[in-house]
């Protein structure tokens, strides 16, 4: 019973979020990926023709890297906040305060999952195509992804209540670790003495374990179990700094 | 009779300094930060201790800014005492706000289901009371229509009605019986001695005294935080 209500509120908000945004704006779905397709191509024009990266299928290797970086950048820089702009609702009625950062972090995953045809297309102009692989790797990766980005979510999200400047400091941090995971360059490029530490990032298999199950169509299980590692981590030391602050939400709002 | 609320020795201290002057003084200012923080307290409420009987209606009055909403709060579980215990036995709806989560944008049949699964029903459960719900409203005719569309007293009426809808055991309520025109004010009122017949519990925070006299049992004086006095509601 309350299993069913739990299930009925994650999905009942998501699903206004996702009606919300079709609703209101006329392009609806090509919002979803407009933003990392013209991001796609700016790195292209730089990095292709004016820097000559020698990378094969360039195209293709920045949107298996983008689309994923756009659900996590887009669920953390707007879950920080989720908790501020919902005060309404934190004040006056109970509810478990968790699922308006795990709304957010749900919202953008479904926003994913439907880009992933935009990336079979490009796949098939390309003269490859997506395996049946991606049956089953992608739901393998969607579990990491989704727990690191809803760890760090609830995170900010709970923090920048008590400190309103985090959302700042949060967008900042985001540019700063797009740039530190190899999601325009390949993991090859860095030197190999740096190579240890850009997997201190976890980010970095992340990305790299997408791009291989999208372009690759195989599942590269290094990199899957150090994201599951790193999703244990930053999921339970979000919940955990969630849970120590939301006893004080309404009293601060 | 069994007891549906029980409070002992409930306060409720607010720290005035809590909304922050960033990480920066935060970080600098550490030990004197958390001297002020310790210093510039109000105490909203003060050793408060009540009993509310399981099927009656209880009302709280007093003062703005006496200290019945934080009351209100607490007992709904939104906010916790800093001492004291909070008993309560039974499934809470708390109506501190009406429309709670509504969402411009979307119809009002569409904010109904939202609205109800953030006051804490399935969906199951809405569905089958939704034809209820909007037969309550009385706003048949656009309950297919956005609710930008409304105006603030169609809005209120459809909050309403999902909220009397919920069939809670303790149902707490802040202020929101005065909402629509007198004849839908009437219609809740009927509703909630409805829900008191059926042997439900209620707590009614109000300033209007006629209202808590035709619906409350006893009614709670709180002055300055603090619990002045509990009379039978027609003693007032």
């Amino acid at each position: 019973m309350r299993l069913q209500y739990l299930f009925d509120l994650a999905l009942v908000l998501t699903q206004k979020e996702i009606k919300v945004r079709y609703k209101s704006s006329f392009l609806g779905y090509l919002w979803s990926v407009a933003n990392p397709l013209l991001y796609a191509l700016i790195f292209y024009f730089v990095f292709k023709v004016i820097m000559k990266f020698n990378i094969k299928h360039y195209t293709l290797f920045l949107i298996s890297g983008l689309f994923p970086w756009q659900w996590i950048s887009s669920s953390i820089s707007s879950g920080a906040g989720v908790y501020v702009n919902n005060s309404a609702l934190i004040k006056k009625i109970i509810f478990p305060r968790s699922f308006l950062p795990l709304v957010q972090v749900l919202n953008d995953a479904f926003h994913f999952v439907v880009s992933l045809p935009i990336i079979a297309v490009f796949l098939f102009i390309y003269h490859m195509r997506p395996g049946a692989s991606w049956f089953y790797g992608a739901p393998l990766w969607l579990v990491p992804t989704f727990f690191i980005t809803l760890g760090l979510a609830l995170a900010v999200a709970s923090i920048n209540l008590f400190f309103r400047d985090l959302q700042y400091f949060v967008g900042l941090f985001l540019t700063i670790l797009f740039y530190l995971t190899p999601i325009f360059y390949d993991i090859s490029f860095v030197p190999r003495r740096y190579r240890p530490l850009i997997f201190l990032n976890p980010f970095t298999p992340l990305i790299t374990g997408w791009r291989q199950l999208l372009m690759a169509n195989t599942v590269n299980t290094h990199d899957l179990l150090l994201s599951l590692g790193y999703a244990g981590l930053l999921f339970l030391s979000g919940f955990f700094i969630y849970r120590k602050l939301k006893s004080r939400f309404a009293e601060v709002l | 009779m069994r007891d549906a609320i029980v409070l002992e020795n409930v306060s409720k201290v607010y720290s005035l300094s809590y909304t922050t002057t960033g990480v920066k003084n935060f970080l600098t200012h550490l030990p004197a930060y958390i001297k002020k923080m310790r210093k510039r307290r109000f105490w909203a409420l003060k050793d408060i201790s009540l009993t509310v009987h399981r099927g009656e209606a209880f009302g709280i009055t007093g003062r703005n800014g006496a200290g019945k909403s934080t009351l209100l709060c607490l007992i709904a579980g939104v906010m916790k005492p800093t001492t004291g215990d909070i008993r309560i036995e039974g499934r809470v709806a708390p109506l501190l706000e009406l429309g709670a989560g509504f969402h411009p944008e979307l119809t009002g049949r569409e904010n109904i289901i939202l609205n109800g699964v953030l006051l804490g029903m399935t969906r199951r459960e809405i569905k089958k009371k939704l034809p209820e719900i909007i037969a309550f409203s009385e706003l048949e005719e656009f309950i297919d229509q956005p609710i930008r569309t409304y105006s603030s007293g169609m809005l209120a009426r459809l909050g309403f009605s999902v909220a009397v809808h919920i069939d809670p055991e303790i149902l707490l309520i802040d202020e929101i019986l005065a909402v629509g025109d007198t004849q839908f004010q009437k219609k809740c009122l009927d509703r909630m001695l409805t829900f008191k017949k059926n042997g439900s519990t209620i707590v009614h925070v109000s300033h209007n005294i006629p209202q808590i006299k035709m619906l409350c049992d006893r009614v709670a004086l709180i002055d300055g935080g603090r619990l002045r006095e509990i009379k039978m509601a027609e003693e007032l």
